[in-house]
């Protein structure tokens, strides 16, 4: 074989291995949390399924369509998504408010939480917020969710007088599902009362 | 033949449905519901994809359903959606949000995107977290199913 078709054939099998040529390689990586936690994402290419469950595990897919797990370092990591990692929205905020039992009014403690949610509202660019309310365990499932939407409902007109705009907040209601405080069904207990504001 | 009063009746019955359906129709096209994210970030060269249109994205834009961000190559972007979902995708990265749906009651709903090109980062939300199979990210080439919580994406081709 002549001497420039070698060369030209050497070039063509390193455009191919080299991964030019080849269609829709992925890579996923398993990231901690803040935390430290990890979670679990199952990556299903079209021949093999990976499961990634530890800290910057990752999954490979090659063009045959298998799937490669392998564990990255925390600076490949940066060096190829760094532009997203970069553009991360910052983290929701979660504020808990409280009433007086029987009014309208909120508890000490909750104006101060008022102020701190003001404050991390004037933070944030183009904020938005869902204000959810939660009851106790006391009585059925569908009273409760109309009431922790009442209490939802009644905290955001607060919001809006204080100069929030309505078409930033969203409201609803949780009903009995999260309380803060694990009690028993039936179970009146007034840290579950309560209305929680997460600042996006 | 009808009686006076009943065809008045009728003419106030057409009115009232039809001013109720105008005014279901205008709060379907502005309403709540289509809101479903926003842009917090938003660099260099973004947009959206929306019924064959480019409309650049900035801060504070609001996504819908069906949309597909795009950015340039010097772009990148970070969204956050109304069930605390974080997405932030690379320059040169096309991300298609094909459905999107969730009840901020019972916090269940089902999230399906595909990223066709670029790098995409995830921080999964209530909908994730409520059940493991209601997220999905696909690629040109994979599915990803989503337990939670932080992930990376790249798809190349």
């Amino acid at each position: 074989m002549p001497r420039h078709v070698l060369a030209l054939l050497a070039v063509a099998a390193a455009v191919f291995l080299g991964g030019c040529a080849t269609p829709n390689q992925d890579l996923v990586v398993l990231l901690p949390d803040k935390q430290g936690k990890v979670g679990t994402v199952i990556v299903e290419g079209k021949k093999g399924t990976t499961v990634l469950n530890t800290a910057y595990a990752s999954a490979r897919t090659l063009p045959d369509g298998s799937v490669v797990g392998s564990t990255l370092s925390p600076n490949e990591v940066k060096d190829v998504f760094g532009g997203a990692l970069a553009a991360q929205p910052p983290r929701p905020m979660s504020f808990t408010l409280y009433f007086e039992s029987g009014s309208d009014e909120f508890t000490e403690k909750s104006k101060l939480e008022v102020k701190q949610l003001l404050s991390e509202m004037a933070r944030r660019k183009a904020p938005d917020i869902t204000v959810i309310g939660h009851t106790d365990l006391v009585g059925p499932a569908t009273s409760n969710d109309a009431l922790s939407l009442r209490r939802a409902e009644r905290v955001k007109s607060i919001l809006v007088g204080m100069g929030i705009s309505a078409e930033r907040i969203l409201t609803a209601g949780r009903g009995k599902r999260e309380p803060l405080v694990p009690t028993a069904d039936g179970v009146a207990d007034p840290r579950n009362r309560r209305v929680e504001i997460s600042v996006r | 033949m009808l009686s006076t009063s009943l065809k008045k009746d009728i003419r106030l019955a057409l009115a009232y449905s039809c001013s109720a359906a105008c005014f279901f129709s205008v709060a379907a096209a502005a309403g709540p519901a289509d809101d479903i994210a926003q842009f917090k970030v938003a660099n260099g060269s973004v947009y959206i994809e929306r019924s064959g249109q480019r409309i650049p994205a900035q801060v504070g834009t609001h996504l819908q359903t069906a949309d597909t961000v795009v950015t340039g190559t010097d772009g990148s972007a970070g969204i956050t959606f109304i069930d605390n979902s974080l997405l932030s995708v690379g320059p040169n990265s096309v991300l298609a949000i094909e459905q999107y749906k969730f009840n901020s009651t019972t916090h269940e709903g089902s999230f399906d995107s595909t990223l066709r090109k670029g790098t995409l980062s995830v921080v999964s939300g209530k909908i994730a977290k409520q059940s493991p199979d209601a997220m999905k990210v696909r690629t040109p080439s994979s599915i990803l199913g989503i337990r939670g919580t932080e992930f990376l994406v790249r798809t190349s081709n």
